[in-house]
């Protein structure tokens, strides 16, 4: 049976008609790829989360102005925009640690000093803005690395005085990652420390401790540190407030993961003091 | 003299008479240009990252420039049976080597000029800043980096078959110095007897390009580089465009043009 090319063409677009209708559907469930709702998670899938962690220390290169240690010159603990949102600064010690280069090795190295960066600074004077489009592409690589948000919402509202553009980053950061505790914190001293909004950030922080409970008990034992800020910032809330009892209770669920509880005793006993301060004298018989 | 100035006009005219150049700005324009226009928190003084951006795609640039521009010079005079006529004039094996490299070499430097003033210009406008002394210093120091690439390129082209391998090559080698040349002292000490002692040989005798590389200066506008380093390290740069040289004219002397 003979069949002119035309028949055939006409068979061959029904044929890739029907299929495609037919595999439209189950398609889409193939790869997790086509559902993503960013570019990047069409274009490298679950890769993208690697480039993520590049443009993340990326942002702390260029916090250190270039000034930063290479895979072969060992290994930092934590970044340390991280370590900077979490009110950690340098003191001499750490700068003395953090002088990766030692002391030059031969004459090549010391000659090729001239041409690296060889100073230990930190962004300031609201240059600290230069690193937030490497964090604005490892949000968008990896929505699920939640520090992204913590760190970019530290230093829009503490160093640029942007808390309006830190509470919506955060937000898309809680949209992202709706039991993120750690944004929680975060959004809660946006809330305390730039709005001055103490019920919001109370709020925020209370719903932070019931994800911290409800976290599987691995998670929890990594983010104990978290925890401990949740409820010491809490507890300073209520201090603040007038609440003394609510205050000591946040104390001891604190002093229970810090690593230094003595100090947070401290605290309490301070309280305790201003409590016993508070109790009415019972007036004597006047007659 | 003028021989070799003959030459290296040759050569320049070349350059811009094929599209590698034109290809390579667009490119390097429209992507700085398309990072440029990005918008970051609503924040239009952030622009460490195009310079970094756009100093890197120069950076990648201009080392294809140099590369396949210099390898390709003596095989294709080879090939169109041109190198006869040329040694005939009469030119010297070694004006032909060193009009070759000339002619790469300010080439190169006239694509350099080219970019990095589009650089200036571009990160100028958006922080409205131009340090033109560590703009020249990283321009001549790139161009000063450049002069060994192409003196190692054109060796490269009298020893291997054909200036595709040596293209690929010299961009690994070129490539893999300025990766890891800083480190590499630190990757021997780890390694066991005798790759120890071949790295650090390796890493004692090898020509240290990545001293030339003063992007981060430019990008954190961290300010210039002693003069006393970049005259010494310029100096380091003609001690080794000349041994790639010397060694290039002693094979291009040597070598049967006929095959």
């Amino acid at each position: 049976m003979k069949i002119s090319p035309l028949s055939r063409l006409a068979m061959l677009f029904a044929l890739a008609f029907t299929l495609a209708s037919t595999l439209a559907l189950p398609a889409d469930n193939w790869s997790g790829r086509a559902k993503s709702d960013n570019v990047f998670g069409m274009m490298f899938g679950d890769g993208r989360k690697l480039f993520a962690n590049h443009f993340f220390t990326m942002a702390d290169v260029y916090f250190h102005s270039g000034y930063y240690p290479s895979v072969f010159d060992g290994n930092r603990k934590e970044s340390e925009i991280t370590e900077a949102s979490h009110g950690h600064t340098d003191s001499p010690d750490d700068e003395i640690k953090e002088d990766f280069l030692g002391r030059p090795r031969d004459w090549v190295d010391a000659f090729g000093r001239n041409f690296r960066i060889t100073q230990h600074t930190h962004l300031e004077n609201h240059n600290e803005r230069e690193i937030l489009p490497w964090l604005r592409l490892a949000a968008d690589l990896d929505p699920q690395k939640t520090e992204v948000y913590t760190v970019g919402a530290f230093f829009l509202r503490e160093h640029l005085n942007r808390p309006d553009q830190a509470e919506a980053f955060l937000r898309e950061g809680l949209r992202n990652n709706s039991d993120s505790y750690e944004i929680l914190f975060e959004l809660g001293r946006a809330y305390r420390d730039s709005y001055h909004d103490l019920d919001r950030a109370r709020n925020v922080w209370q719903l932070g401790v019931k994800k911290f409970i409800a976290a599987p008990a691995d998670r929890q034992k990594d983010d104990k540190l978290i925890f401990e800020e949740l409820a010491v910032n809490l507890a300073r809330l209520e201090d603040e407030a007038g609440n003394y009892g609510a205050a000591i209770d946040w104390f001891h669920a604190a002093q229970k993961v810090s690593p230094a509880p003595d100090a947070l005793q401290k605290q309490i006993d301070d309280i305790q003091k201003k409590m016993a301060a508070l109790v009415p004298v019972t007036p004597g018989k006047l007659y | 003299m003028n021989k070799i100035f003959a030459l290296a006009g040759v050569v320049i005219k070349e350059l811009y008479r094929r599209k590698d150049f034109y290809v390579l700005f667009v490119l390097t324009a429209l992507l700085t240009l398309g990072a440029g226009m990005v918008n970051f928190f609503h924040d239009d003084k952030i622009v460490r990252y195009v310079k970094d951006i756009c100093l890197l795609l120069i950076w990648v640039s201009a080392l294809v420039i140099s590369v396949v521009t210099t390898a390709r010079q003596i095989p294709a005079e080879r090939e169109a049976r041109t190198i006869f006529p040329l040694l005939a004039k009469p030119v010297s094996r070694a004006q032909v080597i060193a009009g070759k490299f000339l002619g790469c070499w300010l080439a190169t430097g006239v694509a350099l000029v080219v970019f990095y003033f589009f650089f200036a210009v571009i990160t100028g406008s958006k922080e409205h800043f131009w340090p033109w002394a560590a703009y020249l210093e990283a321009v001549w120091m790139h161009w000063v980096m450049l002069g060994i690439v192409i003196a190692m390129v054109l060796l490269g082209s009298i020893y291997f078959a054909a200036p595709s391998s040596t293209s690929t090559i010299t961009i690994i080698v070129v490539g893999g110095i300025l990766l890891l040349g800083t480190h590499l002292k630190i990757i021997a000490l780890q390694q066991p007897e005798p790759m120890q002692f071949i790295l650090t040989v390796f890493y004692f005798v090898m020509p240290h390009l990545e001293w030339y590389d003063l992007r981060d200066f430019v990008v954190y506008d961290m300010g210039l580089v002693p003069v006393r380093a970049v005259a010494l390290a310029t100096l380091y740069a003609a001690a080794w465009t000349g041994i790639f040289l010397t060694l290039a004219w002693l094979g291009f002397r040597r070598k049967n043009l006929t095959t």
